[in-house]
C-alpha cells in the first residue's frame, strides 16, 4: 500500500500536471464527439480544421516538453530539437508515402511520385521496409534517438556546454535543412512528402481517422508527460538538476555527468521525434523547412513563455504561443513577427520564470498577505 | 535590257579602276566607287570593296561595317548611299560619303544594298585590315582576335604582313599564336613542328583543343597527326599546358576561397566583438547586416546619378545606421541580461524578428535591386586560364582594411583600452573609473556598425532582402566559435580557412554538400577543441 502511494506521489503533488492531464482527457473525449456526432450545422460542431489545430498544438506541446526536459531540468539549451521533430516526421512520412502505392500521379506501385519524377528506377536502400508500420515507428524512435545519442556523446564528453552547445545544435539543424533540400537525398527535396492517402488502412482524410489520431496524440502526450514527471522526480532526475545547477560539483561528488546528460538528451530527442511522427499524418505534409533554425528557437521560446523547469509550463507555453500564432497569422499576418519578437524580449527580460512563475508568485503573495504574522516574524 | 545594264556597270567599274592609276585623286575615286554600289552585281561589289580598301579614305570603315551589318541603303530616287539606323518605321540617315547626319526618312524610300556569303567574308577581312592599321592598340587587338576566330588564306596573308610591322608585343604575340595555329594545318611536318613549339606556352583554350585533336586516335589506330615527331611534340605541349592550367586553377580556387572567407570574416568579425569581448550572443547580428545592405540601397536612391560614389558614401552611412540600432538594442534589451548569455540569445532573436518584419513593412518583402558600380564590375584578366573578378578582389581588400582598422581601435585607442579592461575584469575597470556601462554601449555599437559595413559588401554579392541576415548568421557564429571566442585573429584565420576549405571541396561534392561537410567538420572540431582554434589563455579565459 505504501509503495503504491509512493509510486503515485510525483503526480499527486504536481498540481499543474493534473490540470494538464485532465485537460487532455477532456480534449480526447469532447473533441471527437463534437467532430463526429454533431451535424455540421450545429454551433458546437468542431470542424476538421479545428481538429487539426488541436492536434498541432498537442504535437508542439510534446515537443515543448522534450525541450523543457533538457533545458529546464538539465540546463542544455538545444536549438536543434526541431531537427529531431522533423526526423521523426520524415520517418512517418516515408511510411505514409509507401502506403500511397499505385494511387500516385504516376501510378508506380513501389516508387513515390517524386522518385519517378527524378527518373529513379529503384528505391534507395533506406526506403526498403518503410512500408511496414512497425519498422517506420522503430525509425521514428531510433533515428532521432541515435543521432542525439551520438551528438550528445561527442559533445558532452568533450564538455561542450552553454552557448557553444546551443550554436552547434543550431548548426546541426541548419546542416540537416540544406541536406534535405537536396533532391539527391531521396527525401523529396523542396517539396518533401505530401498527398498521403491512408494510415494502417484507414483513409487519412476521413473524420473518424482525424478523431482517432487526436485521441492517440492526447494519449501519447499524457503518457510522455507522466514519463517525464517520473524521470525528473526520480533519483536520476535530481542528479540531472544538480548538473544544471552546478555541473562541476556534481562531477566531483562522483556522478558521471556525461552519461546523465547524454541519456536525457537522447530521451528528449525521441520524444521530439514522436511529436513529429504524430504531426505529419494530421497536418498532411512534411518538408525541409521543418528543419529551419527558427522552428527550434520558437519552441524554446514557448517553453520560456510557459515557464521552464516545470513541464506543465512547457505545455501551457506551447499552446499559448501557438494559439496566438494561429490568431495573428490569419487575422493580421504582418503583425505576427512583431508579437513573437516582443514575446521573446519581454519574456526573457521580465518573466524569466514564464507565465507559470507569474501565477505562482501571485499565489505566494496572496499567501503572504493572508498570513501577515509570518512576514513580521 | 538587264544584260546591257550589267555591262554598263562593269564598264563603269573598269573605268574607275583605271582611274585610280591615271588620276591619283583617292577622294574622288572613293566617291565614284561608292556611287556604283547600288547597281553593281555581286562580283562587281567584290571589286568595289577591294578598291575602297586600297583607297584608305576616312569613313570607309564605317561604310564597310554598315554594309556588313546590312545597314547600307541606297535612296530609290537618286541612288545616293546612306548608313541607316532603324527608328520605328523611319530610318535615321547618315550620308555614307561625308559621314554627316542627313535627318530621317520613311523606310520605303530606300533599297538595301545586298550582300552574300562571299562578300561578307571579304568585308570582314577588309574591316580587319582597317582595324589592324588603326593607331588604337585595343582596336588592333580586337581585330586580331576577330579574324583569328575564322582564319582563311586571305586573313593569314594580312596577318603575316602585320606581324612584321607590329610594334606592340602583346598584339604581336597574339598574331604569332594565331599564325602558328593556322600552321598546324600545314602540309609540311616541319612547319607544324615549329608551330607547336611556338604554341607550347599558350593557355588559350583554342590552342589546347587543337593540340588535343591532333593526338586523337581514330578507330583504325591511325592518329589525326601522321608524323611521329610532331605527335610527340604535341603530347609534350599538352602536358605542359595541363601543368600550367592545374597551377592556375589551384590559385583560382584559393582565391575564390579567400574571397568567400573574407565575406565570412566580415560577417563574423562584428560578432566576434559582441560575443567574444562582451559575452553577448547577438542573434540580431544578421539583421544589422541587412540594415547595412538596405542603407546601401537607400543611398543609391538618394544619389541615382553617382552609383560609383554611392557605395563609398554607404559605408559610413551603414556603419552609423547599424551602430545606432545596435546601441538601441544594447540599451533596451541586452543591458538587462549581462552574464546570462543564453537569455541574450533569445531576446536578440526576438529583436531580429522585429527588424525583419520592420524591413518587410517599410521596403516590401521583395528583394531590392542594388546596382553594382562600374569600378566593381568586370574582371582582371591575367591570362587565358586565369582571371579575377573585381568584386572578389575588392571584398578581400575591404575585409583586410576593416580588420586593420578594428585592430587599431582595440589596441591603440582609449576606447579600445577601456573595452579590453572591461572585458577582462569589469569590477576592477569600474574601480579605475571606467564607465563600464557606457563602454558596453559603445562596444556593442562598434560590433553592430561593423555588421552594417559588412552589409554594404553583401549588397554587392547577394540579394538584398529581409532574409539576408538569416542566411549568414549560422555561418558567422560558426566562424567565431571555430576561430576561438574573444580573438579577432582567430576569426580572421578561421573565416579564411573555412572559405578556402569550402571552395576546395566544391568541385568534388557540389556547393551544398561542401557546405554541409564544412558544418559537420565544425561540429566535430568543436568536440575536439571546445574553445576553438586559438583559445583564450589566462584570466580572460575564466569567464
Amino acid at each position: 500500500m505504501n509503495s503504491v502511494s509512493n509510486f503515485f506521489s510525483p503526480l499527486r503533488t504536481d498540481r499543474g500536471g493534473q490540470a494538464v492531464l485532465i485537460t487532455l482527457a477532456l480534449v480526447a473525449i469532447i473533441v471527437p464527439i463534437l467532430h463526429l456526432a454533431l451535424p455540421q450545422s450545429s454551433p458546437l460542431y468542431v470542424s476538421s480544421y479545428s481538429v487539426t489545430l488541436v492536434a498541432k498544438y498537442m504535437c508542439y506541446a510534446l515537443l515543448a516538453i522534450s525541450v523543457d526536459l533538457v533545458w529546464g531540468y538539465c540546463g542544455i539549451l538545444s536549438l536543434g530539437h526541431g531537427a529531431f521533430f522533423a526526423l521523426g516526421g520524415y520517418a512517418m512520412g516515408m511510411y505514409l508515402m509507401r502506403q500511397i502505392g499505385s494511387r500516385g500521379v504516376y501510378g508506380d506501385p513501389i516508387l513515390p511520385d517524386f522518385m519517378v519524377f527524378l527518373n529513379w528506377h529503384e528505391l534507395p536502400w533506406f526506403w526498403h521496409g518503410m512500408n511496414m508500420f512497425w519498422l517506420a515507428m522503430l525509425m521514428v524512435i531510433l533515428v532521432p534517438g541515435l543521432l542525439a545519442y551520438l551528438f550528445g556523446w561527442l559533445a558532452f564528453r568533450s564538455r561542450v556546454t552553454g552557448v557553444y552547445l546551443s550554436i552547434i545544435t543550431q548548426a546541426l539543424t541548419y546542416a540537416l535543412m540544406i541536406a534535405f533540400f537536396r533532391n539527391d537525398m531521396g527525401f523529396g527535396g523542396n517539396n518533401g512528402f505530401t498527398d498521403f492517402k491512408d494510415i494502417l488502412g484507414f483513409d487519412i482524410n476521413k473524420p473518424s481517422t482525424h478523431a482517432t489520431l487526436v485521441v492517440i496524440t492526447a494519449l501519447v502526450l499524457a503518457l510522455s508527460y507522466i514519463a517525464c514527471r517520473y524521470i525528473v522526480s526520480s533519483r536520476a532526475g535530481r542528479v540531472i538538476q544538480a548538473v544544471r545547477d552546478a555541473e562541476s560539483r556534481a562531477r566531483f561528488i562522483g556522478y558521471r555527468v556525461e552519461s546523465y546528460k547524454v541519456w536525457v538528451f537522447a530521451f528528449s530527442a525521441v520524444l521530439a521525434g514522436i511529436a513529429g511522427a504524430l504531426y505529419v499524418p494530421q497536418i498532411g505534409i512534411i518538408n525541409p523547412s521543418e528543419f529551419s533554425p527558427i522552428n527550434s528557437i520558437e519552441i524554446v521560446i514557448c517553453v520560456a513563455v510557459g515557464g521552464r523547469g516545470t513541464l506543465y509550463g512547457a505545455v501551457a507555453g506551447a499552446v499559448l504561443v501557438n494559439v496566438l500564432k494561429t490568431y495573428f497569422t490569419t487575422a493580421i499576418p504582418e503583425f505576427w513577427l512583431y508579437v513573437l519578437g516582443a514575446i521573446f524580449i519581454l519574456v526573457t527580460i521580465f518573466l524569466p520564470k514564464g507565465v507559470v512563475g507569474l501565477l505562482e508568485s501571485k499565489k505566494a503573495r496572496d499567501k503572504a498577505d493572508a498570513v501577515p504574522e509570518a512576514k513580521a516574524a | 535590257m538587264i544584260l546591257s545594264r550589267k555591262l554598263l556597270s562593269t564598264l563603269l567599274v573598269l573605268i574607275s579602276l583605271f582611274g585610280v592609276a591615271a588620276r591619283a585623286d583617292p577622294q574622288q575615286d572613293y566617291a565614284a566607287a561608292l556611287a556604283q554600289l547600288p547597281n553593281a552585281s555581286y562580283s562587281d561589289k567584290n571589286d568595289i570593296v577591294k578598291t575602297i580598301v586600297t583607297l584608305q579614305q576616312p569613313g570607309a570603315r564605317q561604310v564597310l561595317q554598315a554594309f556588313l551589318d546590312g545597314m547600307l541603303y541606297a535612296r530609290t530616287a537618286d541612288a545616293k548611299i546612306f548608313i541607316v539606323t532603324e527608328q520605328g518605321d523611319q530610318f535615321q540617315l547618315v550620308d555614307a560619303l561625308t559621314q554627316k547626319s542627313a535627318g530621317s526618312a520613311a523606310q520605303t524610300d530606300f533599297d538595301k544594298i545586298g550582300t552574300n556569303n562571299g562578300l561578307r567574308k571579304l568585308l570582314r577581312s577588309a574591316i580587319a585590315q582597317f582595324d589592324l592599321a588603326s593607331s588604337d592598340k585595343a582596336v588592333r587587338l580586337a581585330a586580331v582576335r576577330d579574324v583569328l576566330n575564322d582564319p582563311d588564306d586571305e586573313v593569314i596573308k594580312i596577318l603575316r604582313e602585320r606581324a612584321n610591322v607590329e610594334l606592340d608585343s602583346k598584339i604581336k604575340s597574339e598574331i604569332k599564336q594565331g599564325l602558328a595555329l593556322a600552321d598546324l594545318s600545314s602540309d609540311a611536318a616541319d612547319t607544324r613542328l615549329v608551330a607547336i613549339n611556338t604554341l607550347s606556352g599558350s593557355l588559350n583554350p583554342n590552342v589546347y583543343n587543337r593540340l588535343q585533336a591532333m593526338l586523337e586516335q581514330s578507330a583504325d589506330g591511325s592518329y589525326a597527326e601522321p608524323d611521329d615527331r610532331v605527335r610527340a611534340a604535341a603530347r609534350k605541349a599538352v602536358a605542359h599546358i595541363d601543368h600550367w592550367r592545374t597551377f592556375y586553377s589551384i590559385i583560382e580556387t584559393s582565391f575564390f576561397g579567400l574571397s568567400l572567407g573574407s565575406v565570412l570574416v566580415l560577417c563574423a568579425i562584428g560578432l566576434a566583438i559582441t560575443f567574444g569581448v562582451m559575452g553577448v550572443i547577438n542573434m540580431a547580428h544578421g539583421e544589422l547586416m541587412m540594415l547595412g545592405a538596405y542603407t546601401t540601397y537607400v543611398t543609391q536612391l538618394l544619389m541615382p546619378n553617382h552609383i560609383g560614389l554611392s557605395i563609398l558614401v554607404a559605408i559610413p552611412a551603414a556603419f552609423i545606421v547599424s551602430a545606432c540600432v545596435g546601441m538601441l538594442i544594447e540599451r533596451g534589451v541586452v543591458k538587462f541580461l549581462y552574464g546570462r548569455p543564453l537569455e541574450t540569445l533569445l531576446a536578440t532573436f526576438g529583436v531580429s524578428l522585429i527588424l525583419q518584419q520592420l524591413v518587410r513593412n517599410v521596403f516590401s518583402a521583395n528583394n531590392r535591386p542594388v546596382e553594382t558600380p562600374e569600378w566593381l564590375a568586370g574582371s582582371l584578366q591575367i591570362n587565358d586560364a586565369f582571371s579575377l573578378t573585381y568584386n572578389r578582389i575588392y571584398v578581400v581588400l575591404f575585409t583586410i582594411i576593416v580588420f586593420v582598422v578594428l585592430q587599431f581601435i582595440l589596441k591603440r585607442t582609449t576606447l579600445g583600452l577601456n573595452v579590453r579592461a572591461v572585458s577582462q575584469n569589469r569590477a576592477m575597470a569600474k574601480a579605475m573609473g571606467i564607465r563600464s556601462e557606457f563602454v558596453d554601449m559603445l562596444t556593442f555599437g562598434l560590433g553592430a556598425g561593423i555588421a552594417g559595413v559588412a552589409g554594404v559588401a553583401l549588397s554587392q554579392l547577394t540579394n538584398v532582402g529581409p532574409n539576408l541576415g538569416q542566411a549568414y548568421i549560422v555561418d558567422a557564429f560558426m566562424v567565431v566559435v571555430f576561430g576561438g571566442v574573444g580573438n579577432l585573429w582567430g576569426t580572421l584565420v578561421g573565416g579564411m580557412s573555412l572559405g578556402v576549405a569550402n571552395k576546395v571541396m566544391e568541385p568534388y561534392f557540389g556547393a551544398v554538400l561542401a557546405k554541409i561537410l564544412v558544418l559537420v567538420f565544425l561540429i566535430l572540431f568543436i568536440q575536439r577543441k571546445p574553445r576553438g582554434l586559438f583559445p583564450q589563455k589566462g584570466r580572460a579565459a575564466e569567464h
